[in-house]
């Protein structure tokens, strides 16, 4: 079993130190306007204790909530974007990606990793938003996709995190490839009887809408996530009118029979392995 | 009346110059035949300079000519028999796609495409070509039927994309895109996939996983459209032209890139001056790899489908 090694060798510290708020600083909620001490909002998984908002959250914080005690084995943690089509809007692409990733201190916008979750193993793979809006190239096509012939390999649950404005538009092609990919490796999971539970968070938009994340055996999400095809700006300026309140919130979808269940934050993990425990003998 | 591009000008106009060349020698009863012949071949030139210089947004503009033919004047003219199916079984019949049985050279398939309208009501009716989630649907009912009658598919893609409209949301424009990528990639038939026109992101897509990708010569896939692109990352809708440049969506573009298996070369001038001729090569071209992909078993088809797009991708490790 080779991946017991890896793992030990992989194993991610966390980095509870650099992230634990010093006291005196406060998170304000931006829905409701709620003061909160930062400590308080991340005992809470990030949700507001008055209003319950969910503030957006990155891979780190995800895996911090998911995996027993933050320990895991990332998966591809190097890998980083290609400029394929040597592509130039205002910027050029290489210098972009250097600099997002120098502001966020991730490769690009996605992670995985193997970990366990109340003691069951789980792949997960997380999505960032904080890298050029959580946008799907190469890099987050190819990472998911190797996730899931990880999965495979180990006869393992799949979990994917979504949270993305759509195409990376950089890499044009290759970026609408990578939806085909990862539905790819969905049917071969399926096949393989492993179960995929996806978890689209605020926002899931675009291109990962139409493929991975609407893929799950388990569509699944968080209270108020913005999901959708197209955008709520494109379809206002395609119909005319103004959208009606709610469209495309998680509890919207979840009427018109597209999600299973939303789940608050708080009770993510454990809600994920009741269903793990229901249905796979591992 | 035809619709001429900036860059069909001057073709026309020396076009109408030997029209009325002709005309007037027909009308005194001269014989005019070698300055046409001159002429003639000037034009042949003209044709061939002007085509091989084209812009990547001249490929934009003529995938998207008023002209251009639309998914049923081939099925019209490769088919000799054409059974249209209607429905996805839940909904409505999408006019954005058609599709049905039919017969090519003999041989039976499952012919699927994205449809255009012709003149303004036309264009409304086929809702330009967008694709809700019942189109979606009702081309996965098709193909599966195609599956159990062990009949191979043909998909047609001309798309400036999924509609974004409130419906469309509502009833899951995403998860029916979603379902038959995943569907598509194991259709136990083979599956050959031509870009005809427009390939506008996942709306073109939701119908293109297949065995053989193929694009027209004058015709552009990509994520996004030189428009939108333009008017999300420059911030305006002026820079469509360059925009269309680093999106690289030509033919020759995704052919270079390993995104897709072959380019099918059009009439000279295009395929909207000549629907038999473009038809003609269509036609030839399907047959061949119907030949090609019929010789390979399911399962082996199958994992090869599934090995080619799980190569696409650039990324440094
Ligand atoms: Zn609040």
């Amino acid at each position: 079993m080779s991946w017991f090694t890896r793992k030990d060798k992989g194993i991610q510290t966390p980095t509870e130190a650099k992230r634990e708020a010093p006291d005196g600083l406060w998170y304000k909620c931006p829905d409701c306007g709620k003061i909160m001490h930062t400590r308080e909002h991340k005992l809470l998984a990030y949700t507001c204790s008055n209003c319950n908002y969910h503030e957006r959250i990155g891979s780190q914080e995800y895996f911090e909530l998911l995996f027993d005690d933050t320990l895991y084995t990332e998966l591809d943690a190097k890998m980083s974007s290609g400029d394929p089509l040597h592509f130039t809007d205002t910027k050029a692409y290489p210098d972009r990606i250097r600099a997002t990733e120098k502001k966020t201190g991730l490769k690009d916008a996605v992670r995985t990793g193997h970990g366990k979750v109340n003691g069951r193993d789980l792949v997960v793979a997380c999505m960032d938003f904080g890298f050029i809006g959580g946008s799907m190239g190469s890099v987050v096509g190819e990472k998911i996709a190797r996730a899931m012939d990880y999965s495979l390999a180990h006869r393992i649950p799949f979990l994917m995190i979504s949270k993305s404005g759509g195409a990376r538009m950089m890499e044009a092609g290759f970026s609408l490839m990578q939806m085909a990919k990862t539905s790819a490796k969905i049917a071969l999971l399926d096949k393989a009887g492993i179960p995929y539970i996806s978890l689209l968070t605020d926002p899931t938009t675009g291109g990962v809408t139409a493929s991975f994340a609407m893929l799950g055996d388990f569509n699944i999400s968080e209270p108020g996530a913005l999901i959708g095809f197209a955008g709520p700006r494109v379809i206002r300026e395609t119909i005319g009118k103004d959208l009606p309140k709610g469209f495309q919130s998680a509890e919207f979808v979840q009427e018109h029979g597209f999600l299973d269940f939303i789940v608050d934050r708080k009770e993510l993990k454990d809600r994920l392995a009741s269903l793990l425990d229901i249905i796979w003998k591992g | 009346m035809r619709t001429l591009l900036d860059f069909e000008r001057p073709i026309a106009e020396l076009e109408a110059r030997i029209e009325e060349m002709k005309r007037l020698a027909a009308e005194k009863d001269l014989d005019v035949s070698s300055a046409t012949a001159v002429l003639e071949e000037q034009l042949i030139d003209l044709k061939k300079e002007t085509f091989r210089n084209l812009t990547r947004w001249q490929r934009v503009q003529l995938s998207r000519h008023p002209d251009r033919p639309y998914s049923l004047d081939y099925i019209q003219r490769i088919c000799d028999d054409f059974i249209e199916i209607h429905g996805d079984r839940q909904v409505g019949d999408d006019k954005a796609i058609v599709g049905g049985f039919a017969k090519i050279d003999g041989r039976p398939v499952m012919i699927i495409g994205q449809q255009k309208g012709r003149n303004t009501k036309d264009r409304q009716f086929r809702n330009f070509g967008m694709p809700n989630p019942e189109g979606y649907r009702k081309a996965l009912r098709l193909m599966k039927m195609a599956e159990k009658f062990g009949v191979p598919v043909i998909s047609l893609i001309d798309t400036p994309g999924a509609y974004p409209g409130l419906e469309a949301e509502e009833r899951g424009q995403g998860e029916a895109i979603a379902r038959n990528l995943r569907e598509m990639f194991v259709l136990q038939v083979p599956v050959i996939c031509v870009v005809i026109g427009e390939g506008a992101s996942g709306g073109a897509l939701g119908i293109a996983i297949g065995d053989q990708v193929l694009m027209l010569e004058n015709t552009w896939y990509s994520v996004i459209s030189p428009e939108s692109c333009s008017s999300i990352l420059w911030r305006s809708w002026d820079y469509k032209e360059q925009a269309a440049e680093a999106l690289k969506l030509t033919a020759s573009d995704m052919m270079g890139n390993g995104l897709v298996d072959g380019i099918i070369p059009e009439p000279l001038g295009g395929a909207h001056l000549d629907y038999d001729a473009a038809s003609e090569i269509l036609k030839a071209e399907i047959l061949l790899q119907l030949d090609k992909l019929e010789a390979i078993p399911a399962e082996r088809r199958i994992d090869q489908r599934i090995e080619k797009f799980s190569g696409m991708g650039v990324f440094v490790e």
